[in-house]
């Protein structure tokens, strides 16, 4: 095998991977961070805006691109009313009963969408896309797009962070609620605008998934602990940090396979995910330790 | 005819809420008693059963086997791998919040699904192990179900005491300080990470035995007979309907869960084929919902934990009450 294989076989699939890999990372990083929890449902959430892309290409017989935002703003709204009608009431009590809500949510919104469009796999466009070659680089251009729009959506997501007004309450709610809200920080919507944001990105990280291989219902709950395991990679709050734990175990999940058997593709997250416990708990960047 | 199929039903359904019981009192360990999320469940339930079907089972093609162990062996066997697999979990991830946990036990349940489904030369791959011994199997069906049920009463009633009585034990009231206020009990100098460690290896074993008696109940064990998340999700509605913290509250959200779950299962089934299919993912919709319920509406379940602190106290007062109402009355 030529280094150029190399490269075309397995990098270049770890990076698109990664990349989607890195949009649902952010989202768990958002909400561990500022909501302090680990929000089991997030695969499935990505599953939902995954199917919901899926419903306007063929209900509206839009074009993919134009599917994309309108799924997002749908996952958004929904975990709004997630967090509204299920996670809100428990704010009060231990963390981890919000931990536990969230699993039931993951099994509810998985079973919204076996009723819905049931348990055959569906993809967005049919045929076979032949890889174009940029001199001996071999890249489709869904991987392409892939790629830029996840840097793109994570680069709004940066700059709205940084300069905004809410941006910076979001970041101040988790550097500590409490000054935050001594400081005049609404913490009811910074909550609001959090699942509202985390929400879109699990539709994106859905739909490039999706748009690379296929869609089933069990696709996002897959995802979640390689997602888990980048967000904790990068360190826990850190949105960057999320970006490079994602490319990091999408690369090294697809270049495994040269080394332990395919089957076991899966389990490296989770040693990935133990050794950074182990070794290091706040992650590449320095994040937080719930 | 139709009294002996009804009878039958009962002690099936009866046989299946002994299994979960264990498992309930297994999760009761972690979760109630000491607060750790295990979303695991179903794995360790999964390394018990296959466990203890590899150590009792005859000899068989392509397969580790044919040790032809004692049922007892296989049931301790079971719970010894079940422990030995939780051990290296929680010393990596019971340091931080139990919020880690969950997600490492996620990942430990869908990397032991992994390791059954492409290591046949252990599990028997997709075919899975069959053969596996029957305590009173030889017995006539019924008799047979019935002396089956009897014996994982007594397993039940023994887990029930055993746990019942560690509790008690100033063991259990240490896992309570913890659970409750962690800075206090390791400013009394309680070894916390310690502590948790035991009681996530002890229900880990206690699931292990469940998936035993599952697949000896079965005869068989294979990668379909559970399904990971639903199984877990089932244990963990059961245990917190019932009334977490409380042992008999769970053996009763065992029984209560089981019932609907399964009736439920018999009602879909009459629908036709397009809507079964759809009913059974509503069914899966309802417990998740059920769950949301009843952490909102009555988060300490059917039978709330027991004030185990008050107990001494509670008689005494009554009889200092009545001391000084007598000195008033004079």
């Amino acid at each position: 095998m030529t280094f150029m294989d190399l490269i075309n076989f397995y990098f270049v699939p770890g990076v698109v991977l990664g990349s989607i890999y890195a949009l649902g990372a952010v989202g768990i990083t958002l909400v561990f961070g500022i909501l302090r929890f680990a929000h089991l449902a997030h695969g499935d959430l990505a599953t939902f805006g995954a199917f919901a892309a899926l419903a306007f290409v063929t209900a509206l017989g839009v074009s993919v691109w134009v599917a994309l935002p309108l799924a997002m703003v749908a996952a958004g709204a929904v975990a709004i009313g997630l967090d509204r009608y299920f996670y809100d009431y428990l704010r009060e009590r231990p963390k981890i009963l919000t931990v536990m809500a969230s699993l039931g949510i993951a099994l509810m919104l998985r079973a919204i969408v076996q009723v819905f469009w049931g348990v055959d796999t569906e993809t967005y466009t049919r045929g076979i896309v032949r890889p174009e070659s940029y001199w001996g680089l071999r890249i489709r251009d869904r991987e392409l797009y892939t790629f830029v729009a996840m840097f793109a959506i994570v680069g709004v997501l940066w700059v709205f962070l940084q300069n905004t007004k809410w941006g910076k309450a979001m970041r101040a709610m988790s550097d500590n609620p409490d000054l935050a809200l001594l400081s005049g920080v609404d913490n009811r919507k910074v909550t609001m605008l959090t699942w509202a944001i985390v929400g879109m990105l699990c539709a994106a990280a859905g739909f490039f998934l999706g748009l690379n291989t296929e869609l089933k219902a069990l696709m996002g709950w897959t995802m979640l602990l390689p997602m888990f395991a980048a967000a904790i990679l990068g360190g826990v709050g850190r949105v960057e940090g999320a970006v490079i734990g994602g490319l990091i175990i999408g690369v090294v999940e697809e270049m495994s396979v040269l080394v332990i058997p395919s089957e076991y593709k899966a389990a490296l997250a989770f040693a990935i995910l133990l050794l950074i416990l182990l070794v290091r708990p706040t992650g590449l960047l320095k994040g937080k330790v719930l | 005819m139709e009294l002996i199929g009804l009878a039958n039903y009962a002690v099936y359904m009866a046989i299946f809420i002994g299994i979960y019981a264990i498992l309930a009192l297994g999760l009761n360990i972690q979760w109630g008693f000491t607060g750790l999320f295990n979303a695991g469940i179903a794995g360790f339930f999964a390394v018990g059963a296959y466990a203890s079907s590899v150590f009792t089972s005859p000899a068989a093609d392509g397969r580790l086997g044919g040790y032809d162990l004692p049922i007892v062996v296989g049931w301790i066997g079971a719970m010894v791998c079940a422990a030995l697999i939780a051990w290296p979990i929680g010393k990596v991830c019971l340091r931080f919040r139990s919020d880690y946990l969950a997600i490492a036990t996620i990942g430990v349940a869908e990397i032991i699904r992994l390791v059954v489904k492409s290591e046949g030369w252990m599990t028997g791959g997709a075919r899975g192990i069959n053969n596996v011994p029957r305590p009173f199997g030889e017995l006539p069906y019924f008799q047979s179900q019935l002396a089956y049920l009897a014996l994982i009463i007594a397993v039940v009633g023994l887990v029930y005491f055993l746990v019942e009585r560690q509790i008690k034990a100033p063991w259990g009231r240490m896992m309570r300080a913890i659970r409750d206020n962690e800075a206090a009990a390791a400013a009394m100098g309680k070894d916390i990470e310690q502590r948790r460690l035991e009681a996530f290896v002890f229900g880990a074993a206690l699931m292990g035995l469940g998936g035993a008696l599952f697949a000896h109940f079965n005869r068989s064990i294979t990668p379909e007979a559970i399904d990971p998340m639903v199984a877990t999700f089932l244990i963990w509605i059961m245990l917190i309907l019932g009334g977490s913290g409380n042992n008999r509250g769970a053996i009763l959200g065992v029984a209560v869960v089981w019932i609907i779950w399964s009736m439920s299962e018999l009602v879909t089934d009459q629908l036709p084929q397009e809507y079964a299919i759809k009913a059974k993912y509503m069914r899966i919709f309802i417990i998740g919902l059920m769950l949301q319920l009843v952490l909102r509406f009555r988060p300490e379940g059917i039978l709330p934990e027991p004030d185990y602190s008050n107990h001494e106290k509670k008689k005494k007062v009554p009889d200092a009450n009545k001391a000084s109402d007598a000195s008033a009355a004079e």
